[in-house]
């Protein structure tokens, strides 16, 4: 018999969910009512993170992955293996680049270390004087929003239905106006909206400011990061910066990358965003003299631990959770919805699932 | 006074916009988007971005920039 699925949310996770469901033979309907979320604000840089081992083995696994899917996915999708560049503003810090390395040597991510000269050669528009940096190369970025219609459109035997999810229990889901609906597999991948439908989910909005300019072809051609993003991004509770730029095939540039705490403000915050671009400029010394054309907010969905949750409800059977992508969904949504689909259907997963179940926060500690 | 749009000499009145320079030389188009369509003044007042252009060699907004004589303006790609 046909597995019958309901996917609540349409952004990369749910339709990275729908169509790894629909590759194993199920028939899915996805509900998204278009109020949007991160996917369509983000900056879709996919990167092999290694913060924890957990973390590295789902961006790596997923990387994979997306590298598998790139040969089909549309020019819209703006695929483009660009790879990372790994900022060492200081001898200090190119000791962190190495450490990094052999880190990701051991999940068999290739890198390559750069020293001040072959740095500047490859980008000579950061400024002069940075010791060096780290190349990944097997990283690249994605238009996500493109990738989400894609993977939904590719996939036979899934439907989008424009729909508000009012409520879930299990495997029932009630939509605006009433209407019931019922699936053997409700998978829960709306976001930071699953927090309104379940009010004990341990997710937290991260507030994030991106910057786009106009078009300057050929001045920058990697993602590049500053070394001490990942503890921005990760370790600090108050309001934190970090250089992060990415490179659009339009020939914009991307200017990221800010994180603030328990507010769902979605204006532009002046004051924010002039540290972001500071911190940018402090990189990329030109970059002042380039005009912006938008700035914009976006949320991510923040679990205590930084790691997403992947699998089914502890108190709700045939309810599955693929929430709590914070900053890396659209990298991981791939390996999140495999995962997700093996656990589903009883298979061994390629990686350990175990970090990532959703009763790993106890109660209590939701907020 | 005379201004440059594309390298053709344009006589336009003192104390205009050059996204006005545009519409009075007969052709309001400022760029061209991404898939190359053409783009042209929209708000008027600096926020739409669609009339961004090459102005005396730097990135500005035609609505929000007065003629100079002798200007430089490109419709930029
Ligand atoms: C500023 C910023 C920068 C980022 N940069 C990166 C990056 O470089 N690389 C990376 O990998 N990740 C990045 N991320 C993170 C990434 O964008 C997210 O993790 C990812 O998009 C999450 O996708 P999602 O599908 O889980 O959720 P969302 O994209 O939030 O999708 C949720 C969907 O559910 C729908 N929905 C919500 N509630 C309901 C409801 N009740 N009924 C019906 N529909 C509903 C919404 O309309 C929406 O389409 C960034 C995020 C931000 C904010
Ligand atoms: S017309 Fe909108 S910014 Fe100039």
């Amino acid at each position: 018999m046909t597995t019958q699925a309901i996917v609540i949310g349409a952004g990369i996770v749910g339709a990275a969910c729908a169509a790894a469901l629909a590759q194993r033979g199920a028939k899915v309907l996805v509900l998204d009512d278009g109020r949007g979320g991160a996917t369509g604000a983000g900056m879709g840089h996919l990167v092999a993170m290694d913060d924890n081992p957990a973390e590295l083995a789902l961006t790596h696994y997923s990387l994979g992955l997306w590298q598998g899917l790139r040969a089909q996915l549309p020019e819209r999708c703006a695929y483009r293996g660009c790879g990372t560049l790994w900022l060492a503003a200081d001898e200090q810090e190119m000791a962190l680049a190495m450490g990094k390395q052999a880190l990701l040597a051991e999940q068999g991510v290739a890198s390559e270390a750069l020293g001040t000269q072959r740095l500047a050669q490859l980008e000579p528009m950061l400024r002069a004087g940075l010791a060096g940096a780290l190349k990944v190369p097997g990283d690249a970025i994605v238009y996500a929003p493109a990738a989400a219609a894609w993977l939904l459109q590719q996939a036979a035997g899934v439907t989008l239905r424009p729909a508000t999810v009012q409520a879930v229990q299990g495997r029932q889901v009630t939509l605006q106006g009433g209407e019931r609906l019922a699936a053997d597999i409700v998978v829960l991948a709306n976001g930071f909206g699953a927090k309104a439908l379940l009010p004990a989910l341990a997710l937290r909005p991260k507030k994030g400011h991106l910057l786009i300019t106009d078009r300057y072809p050929g001045r920058v051609s990697h993602q590049l990061v500053e070394l001490g993003y990942a503890a921005s991004a990760h370790h600090s509770e108050g309001t934190s910066v970090a250089f992060n730029v990415q490179a659009r095939p339009t020939g914009q540039l991307l200017v990221g990358s800010s994180r603030q705490f328990d507010t769902l403000e979605t204006r532009v915050e002046p004051a924010v965003l002039a540290r972001m671009l500071a911190r940018a400029v402090a990189y990329l010394p030109a970059l002042a003299g380039l005009n912006a054309i938008r700035a914009w907010t976006g949320f991510r969905a923040a679990t205590p631990d930084g790691l997403p949750m992947l699998g089914e409800h502890p108190e709700q059977p045939g309810l599955w959770l693929a929430l709590g992508h914070e900053g890396l969904g659209v990298t991981t949504a791939p390996g999140s919805a495999q995962l997700l689909c093996a656990l589903m259907f009883g298979n061994a997963p390629l990686i350990d699932a175990r970090p990532y179940a959703p009763g790993r926060f106890a109660e209590g500690q939701a907020a | 006074m005379i201004i440059y749009l594309d390298q053709h000499a344009v006589e336009v009145p003192g104390g205009i916009t050059v996204a006005a320079a545009l519409a009075y030389a007969g052709s309001s188009a400022s760029r061209r988007s991404c898939t190359g369509q053409h783009r042209a003044p929209f708000c008027g007042m600096g926020v739409c971005q669609e009339c961004r252009m090459q102005i005396d060699g730097q990135r500005r907004l035609a609505c929000q920039t007065l003629c100079r004589p002798g200007m430089q303006v490109e419709r930029s790609g």
